[in-house]
């Protein structure tokens, strides 16, 4: 299946190494993380070596090698947010989900990022899950809003 | 609305479209408008948007309800607006689905409901023709509501990039070319001659948006001198600073000005490929430019021969991949050839040797959305604001500790002090101004005593900070500045692309010391050490990302260095921020023993019985601030 749909993406693409980011940014969006195969099968259809793929996919932020959750959880630690407790809201969300520093829950329900400005400076201290912006938040927020996505990971489940 | 538009490729044609915009920029029936940029809909104007569709259609009434852009107007969001016809555009603020569905209920009975009202607007100027779009017949007063004219976080704003911004639907090109959009692109390619717009921009002086103040015309006469089959312009909407959202905001309220610009631009340097480069934390700026550029498509705006003229241009859209270095230009160019965004030597500079080593002109989302405005009213008549050196508007997303948060737009040469105290409405009631830091991790902060610093390239220079892509972030005294400092360098040290050994490890080394700084455990030689690290680290980084690294340090150790010396030598974090050395207490005689705390203490470190003084127990606190969050009568005290 991991194959079939990266044939599909790669096929899209024209072969050049200019697309090589394209690439793995669908890549990522599909899986939510970037399978090892499908570097492979990066490196043999833009014919760049493995080596250079493995470099680009560690080098930006939007990459992960590793298995990211179900729902993306992007707390904003940017200078608005931090100088409105921003890295305190990031504290509560990683001890809500029994996490001792940013990444993916057991369950693989959740993946937590710190991340650099999400560009509502003015809601501040700010998060998105998955698409959804949630601004002004308070600590006492975060379980209840963490709770809505569980109980939708569950009824997908 | 979303219609595909018919091709346009003559005077009449724009002149057409234009008529078909203002009928929906100034309908006959009620319309209501929504702002539905990112920060209206985090804030919930997409459920307001709903709310005000359900209500209309259950009443039967015929109101044309619209999204809109952001005006600007940020720490008042979701923002609705009520034009009706003849009348003027009244804003209400802070709305939500309840007070939606009892607009809409009241304007039925003809109640305007101007408790909610933040301010009117009679009328629009339009820079780009100098006319302005008339919301009301003639001048009137709303009881109850202010002008925008007077209030003062607007008074002072000229809206010349962000010149449609709330105002239209970005995904209406038809509302685009009735504000002016396209007419500027059909002069140029009709009756101009490319060296003729590139003499226009340099008569304005335009300088650079993006932070740097390159002479934007300087930068495009080299690339149109350069000898190439293939040259690209590029718009860097990488917008990577923290505490800046300008360029975001443009994108995604007013797309079409961008690429007018970058077509305009094309045209002058001879380029047939322009790129737009956008952050993917920006996933709406990223849709309303791919249907932005469609649109442009459809109507014959962009592709082959453009306005039956000989020229031919495409522009396509590359996401980045997460990385603040891809900000400066050598980086972005390596990250859209597909390698890691590592910056190279300039010379030769991207305007010679860019893109697969191709002239490349690479501009801000910002310097593009400026120039259909110097193509319409000329060089002369752009360079009437500003200072001496600086010319024209900038916009400054205006955040922190002010009153009034907002996306603003101000000539240059203003002084700080007008755009905080007056603009922002100054620091809230009870607090004091400590420091605004402009320019994002690259800048530094200024305190009160520079707060008559002119807003320009130079001026910001010589305070010890720079311009930057417009960040202001506003500190009051519950800001701790060695916590500052240490963000930064924990930022920027993050950041850093590992090319150059000075920035790599020079802002470890320093991030270490800020950060035992902060625990306490500084010593007061760590100041000087600090203050030689970072200018090593100025002097021998290859790109602009190391080279004003140390700024932020710099900055507040020249500012601030007291505050430095009370976490050295007293092991005391003043503004009481630095969780190493403060300690939480329940004051006996304000506590009422509601037991709010201990529900939410995730630590267990709250004791007490119902009704009697709580205590926390110092040894398992985590300082995590939720009590304090919660605690009615503020008994909580950080100590």
């Amino acid at each position: 299946m991991v194959s079939a749909a990266v044939d599909e993406i790669l096929s899209g693409l024209w072969a050049r190494p200019d697309n090589l980011i394209p690439a793995l940014q669908e890549i990522q969006t599909q899986f939510h993380f970037l399978p090892e195969a499908t570097l492979r099968a990066v490196s043999r259809r833009f014919q760049v070596p493995l080596a250079e793929v493995y470099h680009v996919a560690t080098f930006y932020n939007c990459f992960s090698l590793a298995p990211r959750g179900h729902h993306q959880i992007h707390v904003c630690t940017g200078t608005a947010c931090h100088v409105r407790g921003g890295q305190r809201i990031l504290d509560r969300v990683l001890k809500e989900l029994n996490l001792t520093s940013s990444g993916t829950t057991a369950d693989y329900a959740f993946n937590v990022q710190p991340v650099r400005c999400l560009g509502c400076c003015a809601l501040g201290p700010i998060m998105r899950v998955d698409q959804r912006i949630y601004g002004h938040l308070k600590q006492s927020r975060i379980p209840r809003i963490l709770e809505r996505y569980r109980s939708l990971a569950e009824v997908a489940a | 609305m979303n219609v595909a538009p018919a091709r346009l490729a003559t005077l009449t044609h724009l002149r057409l479209a234009a008529a078909r915009g203002r009928r929906t920029l100034l309908p006959e029936q009620p319309k209501i408008l929504v702002g539905m940029g990112t920060c209206g809909l985090a804030t919930g104007a997409d459920e307001v948007f709903e709310a005000l569709r359900d209500e209309l259609q259950h009443r039967k009434l015929d109101y044309v309800l619209a999204a809109t852009g952001c005006i600007g107007w940020c720490g008042m969001e979701p923002l609705v607006d009520v034009q009706l016809p003849g009348q003027p555009r009244i804003t209400y603020g802070r709305m939500d689905t309840r007070k939606a569905r009892e607009l809409v209920r009241g304007l039925e009975r003809g109640d305007l409901q101007p408790k909610w009202a933040v301010g009117f607007l009679s009328g629009y100027e339009n820079p780009l023709t100098g006319k302005r779009l008339r919301y009301a017949r003639q001048t009137t007063r709303v009881d109850g509501v202010p002008r925008y004219q007077d209030l003062p976080l607007f008074r002072h704003q000229v809206r010349w990039a962000s010149r449609n911004c709330g105002i239209i639907d970005p995904r209406s090109l038809d509302e685009h070319i009735a504000r002016g959009g396209y007419f500027a692109l059909h002069r140029v390619l009709t009756a101009m001659q490319p060296h003729e717009v590139i003499a226009e921009v340099t008569r304005s002086e335009l300088r650079g948006r993006g932070g740097a103040g390159y002479p934007t015309g300087k930068k495009w006469e080299t690339v149109a001198n350069q000898r190439a089959t293939l040259k690209y312009v590029i718009c860097n909407a990488d917008e990577g600073d923290p505490g800046a959202y300008m360029n975001r905001t443009l994108l995604e309220s007013d797309p079409h000005s961008v690429l007018e610009g970058m077509c305009i631009g094309a045209y002058a340097m001879g380029a047939a490929e322009g790129i737009v480069y956008v952050r993917e934390e920006y996933p709406l700026a990223v849709t309303r430019m791919h249907e932005a550029i469609a649109q442009a498509e459809a109507a014959g705006l962009l592709g082959e021969k453009i306005f039956g003229s000989g020229f031919s241009f495409r522009i396509r859209i590359a996401k980045g991949a997460g990385a603040f270095v891809c900000g400066e230009e050598t980086a972005l160019i390596a990250s859209l050839e597909g390698r890691v965004g590592e910056p190279r030597q300039r010379p030769p500079f991207p305007a010679e040797r860019g893109l697969g080593g191709k002239p490349t002109c690479i501009n801000n989302v910002e310097t593009w959305a400026d120039i259909p405005l110097i193509v319409m009213r000329g060089g002369d008549w752009y360079a009437q604001l500003g200072t001496k050196s600086s010319k024209g508007t900038k916009t400054f997303c205006l955040v922190g500790a002010v009153k009034n948060t907002a996306l603003v737009e101000v000539p240059l040469g203003i002084t700080l002090r007008k755009v905080v105290e007056e603009i922002g409405g100054g620091v809230p009631e009870g607090r004091r101004f400590k420091a605004i830091q402009t320019g994002g991790p690259s800048g530094g902060c200024v305190t009160e005593s520079l707060l008559e610093t002119p807003v320009d390239y130079e001026g910001l220079t010589s305070a010890g900070t720079i311009m930057g892509s417009g960040g202001m972030i506003v500190m009051d005294d519950s800001t701790c500045m060695v916590d500052i400092a240490k963000f930064f360098l924990t930022f920027l040290a993050d950041e850093s692309c590992g090319k150059c050994f000075s920035c790599r490890e020079g802002l470890q080394r320093m991030q270490q010391i800020v950060t035992h700084i902060s625990q306490g455990q500084g010593r007061e030689e760590d100041l000087p050490l600090l203050e030689d690290l970072g200018w090593m680290v100025r002097e021998t980084s290859l790109c602009g990302l190391g080279q004003t690294a140390p700024n932020p340090v710099l900055s507040t150790l020249r500012y601030f260095r007291d505050e430095y010396l009370a976490h050295v030598r007293e092991k005391r974090c003043p503004a009481k921020v630095c969780r190493e050395l403060i300690a939480y207490r329940i004051e006996p005689t304000i506590c009422d023993g509601c037991g709010a705390c201990v529900r939410v203490c995730t630590a267990e470190a709250i004791l007490g019985e119902k009704k009697q003084a709580h205590v926390i127990e110092n040894a398992r606190c985590t300082k995590c601030g939720a009590c304090i969050e919660v605690c009615q009568p503020r008994a909580i005290l950080v100590e």
